[in-house]
């Protein structure tokens, strides 16, 4: 299981890097692998206010949907358009080409409830059984 | 009991390998309490003979369509049903499997809707179709629960002049969502009236909601309504309930309509006493994930060859449970492949054909009755008239001489109880439109 | 003797592919008014030129065209069907006879009563008859299809409550119910509560009653539950929900195995659906129409949907003077042909006979059930009903899933049964064979699931690499989700034209 160092995670399998109070997200490489093929990513307009928890978007595959929460809150900078016509890449790079969006951050201490890499192994172990 | 095949032998088998002495055992966990003690008074099984000469009697105390001329419509149409449709129906293969959830052994019910759901684009001018709903007027609520996710505007216009059963479902559909309904005003030529809907349509309101030809037999001029509509970047929904009218008028895809929710039983479906119809469902291609019902798409199986599955099944309900675009499973797949069946019959002329003798009889039947006419705008093969004496006591007299009239619009306008809307279709021959004109006039 | 061979499946392509200009298969009358110029009668800007890439085929090519199609489906009248929760029993010839009886067929739905008092007496025999059999006071037989009769359900207890001043807020549904259940009920209004079911695979009864408020307007039960399994506790259920003022529905897809062993009114249920194309054997179409009337208590009659049938003496009329109505779901009287079927269906089996269909149903289910226990998981060990919900577990250790042993049974000769339902169990086949099974076919099937679980351990490639045997072998579900292709379009020359 992929789960790169220097990235935050949050409970529902989001990922979120974040520089200069921009914060870019995505889905784990857990969450991609559970999904299985992703078919079809549903995109929040650039410039929505997203708040943290809340859903913004959803991630379905052939036979399930799964929400993608915010990690924190925000206004979203930019969608990555691409995963419209390319939903396959997902799947392919969750934590590179495959980021869903950029979103300007409310305030970066939010991030402190959000879990390390090292956390989100733990997590999965315990709470998924990975 | 003729529907089942185990022996008293072989039930004694199989309960023995249960370890049970008796079948009754097999209901041991329903509490005795709530068990039934005594038989059901349902009477005693009937033979075959007896089941048909019930139901053959029955049916004479019915006034049909076969054996009576019809000039009745309103959502209901008395078309001829060529013979080969029953003939493919009554396949075994198609009637007696369910929905496709095993694309390998459904590919003869699943490349049917396709070609189904391509002839329902073509002929509404829109891109994609779904592979059915129940009725026109469920497909028409649903329009209207669609257009409000699409539009987030949760007021929807209603023309005054959809199909007031529509209209009642639509009301029962919407009643706990806190939908508002509002009506557009009708321009006396039948139509809507353009201004009214330039004044209500707005931030609140982007639904808008007409039928075309209309509950009074009237055609809109929907290109003109639409372009209001999307001025105001709201959704055009129009319904059609006489879906022959499609063979040949305009379709409402390219004059702007975004969806059309329609009644396809004119398409080789029986007059049934009012169903099984079949609910048709199109919209444009930017809001098919907002689609409800099933949908059937093209594929290739791992070894390249072309076959046809479900798809898009993240809309619905086994999948996305609460937040489904639709509660609808099981829909009206049979009366699709009937529709199906038909449209490849009559075919890119017939077609037209048809709904061209439609529309020139039910002229002809106008030109008797030119003083009497309701409304000036155009029409296909109803109209409205205004009756001489009240429509119940024409329709009691056409009755006499085995003649079904036209709808009295009293039960649903009560300012219009001296109206009735009178349809004419292929089935009816000029001698009988003559005759019905010579009864109306009194 | 092997259950399968090999037959020839004949290529078929689309409709369009195969037409041309100057072929067809209709005839029409010729026209008996003069031929006037369209453009005398009607603007012709109202009128399409054409209608592009339509059909044009002859009739013959039209009736090898669907009969071509046909052979590539699987159906009831071929063999065994065990979709669990579906009871895809046989569908008697006579009902599909008397369905088409011209005097019955062709009836306007608009007619006044006086002129169709044949149908309205049909209507109304089914009525009753679904009364007594249900135990309940009132019916409809408006609702299209199951889904429909739920929401006419959960509008009515809507109705309900809001006449007693507050409509409520939750519906509560345990989480092995069917997904249009949720869906109906958020339709209705109402916010949905999951419950989830207990370790013997029937609702929780803390979880319920932690849940149960004045706020609840009902819980949603399936009975006998998605797991086949009958809700032993039903009584308990009927206090604790009433006790909060709440209803209790039940979902009855699974009525085939209650028919003459209990009714729903004696249980305590307040409204419920039945299905006609599950226990009252109307065909179920490639996927409909069905029916889906509706059930209910006298103190939810004031809100059916109108119209209601009445008797007067010996004439029939339609009842729409019912101010406290939920209103219409249908533009007419539903889907009347499934009705037809359904009354020659109770006529022909008779009292007696809707009591041995229950028995036989549920006899067969759990002879599968405890000839298969030694070979596939079996979740729940609760008695079962009409059908029985295994789960992969033991053949997932092999790397062979549900769906593997599904598409091999294609290759044996049998319809797979429901797969990944309920949610609640992994890698769940639902089986339920009706009735209408044969104990020789029952063994068939027996045996055809125990060699899939042989062959899951000896040559699973066989199983994994299956449907090997049908029209097409596994098809990409990805592709066809992922770029959509939902109606034909022509390519090259004889591209469609817009029309302008």
């Amino acid at each position: 299981m992929n789960i790169p160092e220097q990235l935050f995670y949050t409970r529902e399998h989001e990922w979120i890097s974040v520089k200069d109070e921009v914060g870019t997200v995505g889905i784990t490489d857990h969450a991609q692998k559970e999904l299985g093929d992703v078919v079809y990513v549903e995109l929040p307009e650039s410039g929505s206010a997203i708040a943290a928890e809340e859903a913004f978007g959803s991630v379905e595959s052939v036979k399930a949907v799964s929400e993608i929460y915010a990690p924190a809150s925000g206004r979203v900078v930019e969608v990555n358009t691409v995963l419209a016509d390319s939903p396959e890449i997902l799947n392919q790079d969750p934590y590179g080409k495959g980021w869903i969006i950029r979103m300007h951050l409310d305030d970066t201490t939010e991030l402190h409830t959000l879990m390390s890499a090292q956390d989100y192994q733990r997590y999965l172990a315990e709470e998924v059984g990975e | 009991m003729r529907y089942i095949s185990l022996t008293p032998e072989e039930r004694k088998q199989m309960l023995d390998v249960l370890g049970l002495g008796s079948a009754d055992e097999l209901f041991r966990s329903i509490p005795a309490a709530v068990r039934l003690t005594r038989p059901l008074d349902v009477p005693s099984a009937m033979s075959e003979t007896e089941v048909v000469n019930y139901f053959e009697t029955l049916a004479r105390e019915n006034t049909s369509a076969q054996s009576n001329a019809c000039f009745l419509g309103a959502g209901a149409y008395n078309h001829f049903v060529p013979t080969v449709i029953d003939s493919i129906i009554s396949r075994s293969e198609f009637y007696t499997a369910y929905t496709p959830y095993q694309p390998e052994i459904s590919q003869g019910t699943l490349q049917s809707i396709f070609e189904y759901q391509t002839m329902i684009s073509q002929l509404t001018g829109l891109d994609v179709a779904n592979a059915s709903l129940y009725d026109g007027s469920s497909a028409t609520a649903e329009a209207a629960l669609m257009a409000a996710r699409v539009t987030g505007r949760k007021c929807i216009l209603v023309s005054p002049s959809l199909h007031p059963e529509y209209r009642r479902v639509l009301e029962t559909y919407v009643r706990n969502l806190n939908f508002q309904l509002e009506e557009l005003r009708q321009a006396p030529d039948g139509r809507i009236d353009r201004d009214s809907l330039e004044a209500q349509i707005g931030e609140n309101c982007g639904s808008v909601i007409i039928q075309s030809p209309n509950f009074f037999g009237v055609v809109e001029d929907i290109a003109a309504l639409a372009q209001v509509v999307k001025a105001a970047g709201g959704v055009l929904v129009v319904a059609v309930t006489e879906a022959l009218s499609l063979g040949l008028l305009q379709p409402p895809g390219d004059l702007g309509a975004d969806i059309v929710a329609g009644e396809g039983q004119s398409f080789g479906i029986p007059l049934g006493f009012g169903g099984p119809y079949l609910g048709l469902f199109a919209c444009r291609d930017q809001y098919k994930r907002q689609m409800p019902g099933r949908v059937v798409g093209e594929t290739v199986d791992s070894q390249g060859r072309r076959g046809f599955v479900l798809t898009l099944s993240t809309r619905e309900q086994h999948i996305r449970r609460e937040k489904a675009t639709s509660n609808i499973c099981t829909n009206q797949g049979l009366c699709a492949l009937m529709c199906a069946v038909f449209l490849a019959t009559l075919g890119r002329k017939g077609l037209r054909e048809l709904a061209e003798q439609n529309l020139r009889k039910a002229h002809y039947l106008r030109s008797l009755l030119a003083d009497h006419l309701v409304f000036s705008g155009p029409f296909f093969n109803e109209f409205t008239v205004r009756c001489p004496e009240s429509p119940e006591r024409i329709n009691e007299r056409l009755a006499e001489q085995g003649i079904i009239g036209g709808l009295p619009l009293g039960r649903y306008y009560a300012e219009r109880a001296d109206q009735m809307v009178v349809c004419v279709t292929e089935q009816v021959s000029r001698t009988q439109m003559d005759e019905f004109a010579r009864i109306f006039k009194g | 003797m092997n259950r399968t061979n090999i037959v020839v499946n004949l290529n078929e392509p689309l409709v369009f592919e195969q037409s041309a200009p100057g072929k067809s298969a209709y005839s029409l009358p010729p026209l008996d008014v003069e031929e006037v110029a369209l453009d005398q009668i009607v603007d012709p800007k109202l009128i399409r030129s054409d209608i592009p890439g339509f059909p044009e085929i002859s009739e013959v090519e039209l009736i090898r065209h669907y009969t071509r199609l046909s052979t590539w489906n699987y159906h009831v009248d071929l063999g065994l069907y065990p979709l669990g929760s579906c009871t895809m029993k046989y569908n008697p010839k006579l009902n599909e006879r008397v369905a088409r009886i011209p005097g019955l067929a062709t009836v306007h739905p608009l007619l006044n009563a006086p002129l169709a008092q044949g149908n309205l007496k049909i209507l109304y025999r089914l009525q009753e008859l679904l009364k007594e059999i249900t135990g309940m006071a009132g019916v409809t037989l408006q609702p299209a299809a199951g889904s429909q009769g739920e929401l006419t359900g959960i509008l009515m207890v809507r109705a309900y409550h809001a006449a007693r001043n507050k409509p409520r807020k939750y519906v509560l549904i345990p989480d092995s119910a069917h997904g249009t259940n949720p869906a109906s009920a958020t339709i209705s209004g109402y916010e949905v509560k999951a419950i989830p079911s207990d370790q013997t695979g029937q609702i929780d009864l803390t979880s319920l009653k932690e849940k149960m408020s004045d706020e609840v307007a009902c819980l949603m039960l399936t009975n006998p539950n998605t797991l086949g399994i009958f809700e032993s506790r039903i009584q308990e259920i009927g206090r604790i929900v009433h006790e909060a003022g709440a209803l209790l529905y039940m979902d009855g897809a699974n009525f085939n195995a209650l028919l003459g062993q209990t009714r729903p009114g004696d249980m305590g249920i307040d409204v419920l659906h039945l299905n006609l194309h599950k226990t009252f054997s109307t065909p179920h179409g490639g996927g409909g129409p069905g029916s889906g009337p509706v059930a209910c208590q006298e103190s939810l009659i004031p809100f059916l949907p109108v119209p209601i049938v009445a008797k007067d003496g010996d004439k029939f009329r339609l009842d729409f003077d019912r101010p406290q109505t939920i209103g219409r779901l249908h533009a007419f009287f539903g889907n009347f042909g499934m009705m037809v079927r359904a009354l020659a269906y109770i006529l022909s089996c008779g009292g007696d006979g809707l009591k041995q269909i229950s028995e036989t149903a549920v006899l067969n289910a759990n002879y599968i059930r405890k000839r298969l226990a030694d070979h596939y998981d079996l979740p729940y060990d609760t008695p079962s009903l009409h059908e029985v919900v295994f789960s992969d577990k033991r053949q997932e250790r092999q790397g062979v899933k549900t769906l593997d042993i599904a598409k091999r049974l294609i290759d044996l000769g049998f319809h797979p049964p429901t797969v990944y339902f309920p949610l609640i169990v992994h890698g769940a086949l639902m089986i339920e064979p009706t009735e209408s099974a044969g104990k020789g076919e029952l063994d068939e099937f027996i045996e055809a699931m125990i060699q899939i679980h042989r062959e899951t351990v000896e040559e699973p490639a066989k199983v994994t690499g299956a449907p090997t045997s049908a029209k097409v072998a596994r098809l990409d579900e990805t592709r066809a989700a992922r770029t959509p292709v939902l109606r034909w379009k022509a390519r090259g020359k004889d591209e469609e034209k817009d029309e302008g």
